[in-house]
């Protein structure tokens, strides 16, 4: 017998071949795909529809007299009534909120996570600080009008209905929200890194200081920022402690920091309360526009908290 | 210095009797827990001074548990527990007046996988000398030995203000090295520092541990066993068995020798059945 010789596969073999290789049509995927978009779509449609009716209901007020607008008080007459005292208000209570919430939240993280010791007692707090975050927040307003408003001996520093019952009542609010984020930013830190620092001699606290904190950063800019946005469009609570509309009639300076102690009001109260209102020229032109302001405002706020995410992500990674 | 002369318990001492080398690490019946779960048993080995000690083993058999013993780096999991000995030119290191931070700055670390700091090649030399309060001015100096010794001068003098994750993965660990070397410490332990790397990048860190070893104790583990015969005077072997006592299987020492006799005329059948490929 000769060699066997090397047999090429035959064109049988290869349709043969083709048929298991072909592709197929994914139905179910296919399915699962236009779901997904599906629900994309219908998002960013309420999200849309919400937006466009503002824009169009405020288009006059923002586009003829917004000067006017941020920089008016409160009035009767809807065509001469403005923001200004809401926005220094709503100002107010973000830097309150800013100052209390963020060293106390992140200094409570750093010690639930980087100290306490892992037992029963700290798994409960852990647990009631996460259910907190889930409390509605008309709650704290009863909360803030208890202590903060009314609270023996604290009533009297913050002298009732004021800024800073309210602000403090935010504080209280955004709090559990800026221990989680905290929290799971400091947890997101490899190990490596801190073995790093521990390896040439560093204490706990220079590990936390010089590694942790600044790895954890971006995570920590994030939480915190998104909770001011909250607290800036929260009126549940400050209708409890007492915010006004209607009764302010002076517009004091920004800088007036002893403002904190004096009856305010502040953007998602006007807003409620304009909403509430039987003239067109409060009830939807006004509103809206005082909408669409808190709404940048918002947006202002989150662009902040993604630059500086971006800024600290891009040093800790090259 | 006396007391640190007992190197008798070493079986065959033959070669280096007339050296001036000392045991710098004293490990006696050290065991290491994890919980109630004991990890390592039965580890008893001088480490001596200016030589480079290498632990091999199968997986799981704690020859890594037992190097981070040796600078308190256990200490950072909140279950571990030592027991036994571990003397530093004479002194216990889990005494309890002894403070782990100036263990680690004495007792350097490099660990498995680069893990430079995130910030630039001179910031990441200069923090442990910075954290221990050294003189800004000697910084400049510090940096440029350091690199040096770690063979990385050459390649990155011009660019010392870069991040140091920019640099190669060899380069990375080498800085790593550097970083360890800043502090000024006696012992270099070595977490299986090349398993990360390429044959290239490996072949300039054993050089380079072959170059710093005059002047540092080294103590490394790793999974190659032609490294160890490489690059170490010393090697101890390690393997997991069942523990009679909690029924699991845990870490022990089998045979602690010099490097030539652990390969070629090990004590111990189970050294000698690891070391020629039969198990593990």
């Amino acid at each position: 017998m000769a060699a066997p010789t090397l047999r090429s596969s035959t064109s049988e073999d290869s349709t043969r071949i083709l048929e298991r290789l072909r592709k197929r049509v994914d139905v179910g995927g296919g399915a699962f795909q236009v779901m997904l978009l599906l629900s994309l779509f219908i998002t960013l449609l309420v999200l849309i529809v919400l937006l466009g009716q503002v824009l169009i209901d405020g288009w006059e007020v923002l586009t003829t007299r917004l000067g006017d607008f941020l920089t008016s008080g409160l009035g009767s007459q809807p065509e001469i009534s403005g923001i200004a005292q809401g926005l220094r208000g709503t100002f107010y209570l973000c830097l309150i909120v800013a100052i209390v919430a963020f060293p106390l939240g992140i200094g409570a993280a750093i010690y639930m996570e980087e100290y306490a010791p892992k037992n029963r007692l700290t798994n409960v707090i852990d647990i009631n600080i996460r259910n907190l975050a889930g409390v509605p927040s008309v709650v704290y307003g009863i909360l803030g009008l208890t202590i903060f408003v009314k609270g023996w001996g604290i009533g009297t520093i913050t002298g009732g209905s004021t800024p800073l019952a309210a602000g403090l009542t935010l504080a209280a609010l955004v709090l559990p929200v800026v221990i989680i984020t905290t929290a799971e930013a400091l947890r997101s830190v490899p190990q490596p890194l801190k073995e790093a620092g521990y390896g040439v001699g560093a204490t706990k606290w220079e590990v936390i200081k010089d590694h942790q904190l600044p790895y954890a950063a971006p995570g920590i800019f994030t939480g915190t920022l998104l909770s001011i946005a909250r607290a800036a469009g929260e009126a549940a609570p400050l209708i409890l402690v007492g915010t006004v509309t209607g009764f302010i009639t002076q517009i004091p300076p920004w800088y007036d920091v002893t403002q904190v102690r004096e009856t305010y009001t502040a953007m998602p109260i006007i807003i409620t309360r304009w909403v509430g209102q039987p003239q067109e020229g409060f009830k939807v032109d006004g509103a809206a526009a005082a909408i669409v302001i808190l709404i940048l405002f918002v947006v202002l706020l989150n662009s902040v908290a993604i630059v500086l995410r971006n800024r600290f992500e891009s040093k800790r990674e090259a | 210095m006396n007391s640190d002369l007992q190197t008798s318990d070493i079986q065959t001492d033959t070669a280096a009797a007339v050296d001036d080398s000392y045991v710098v690490l004293d490990i006696k019946d050290l065991e290491v827990f994890y919980g109630d779960f004991r990890a390592v048993r039965q580890v008893t080995m001088p480490v001596r001074s200016k030589e480079i000690t290498a632990m091999i083993g199968p997986s799981g058999c704690g020859k890594s548990t037992v190097l981070r013993s040796l600078n308190r780096m256990n200490d950072l999991i909140p279950t571990a527990r030592v027991e036994g000995v571990v003397d530093y030119h004479g002194i216990n290191l889990y005494d309890e007046r002894v403070d782990p931070v100036e263990v680690r700055r004495r007792i350097g670390m490099v660990f498995q996988k680069p893990n430079p700091f995130p910030k630039s090649i001179y910031d990441n030399i200069t923090y442990g000398p910075r954290i221990a309060g050294t003189d800004k001015k000697e910084f400049e100096e510090i940096v440029e030995t350091s690199l040096k010794k770690a063979a990385l001068w050459d390649e990155v003098k011009d660019r010392l203000k870069d991040s140091a994750l920019g640099l190669s993965g060899g380069q990375q660990q080498r800085l790593c090295i550097a970083r360890a070397i800043a502090t000024n410490p006696d012992v270099l332990l070595m977490d299986e520092p090349c398993s990360a790397l390429d044959p290239i990048a490996t072949g300039y860190i054993e050089d380079l541990m072959h170059e710093i070893k005059t002047e540092y104790t080294i103590v490394i583990v790793t999974h190659n066993m032609q490294q160890a015969a490489r690059v170490s005077e010393r090697t101890a072997f390690f393997t997991a068995e069942l523990d009679s006592e909690n029924d699991r299987r845990t870490g022990l020492l089998v045979e602690y020798d010099q490097t030539d006799m652990i390969f070629s005329n090990p004590a111990d059948e189970r050294t000698e059945n690891y070391v020629t490929g039969r198990f593990g």
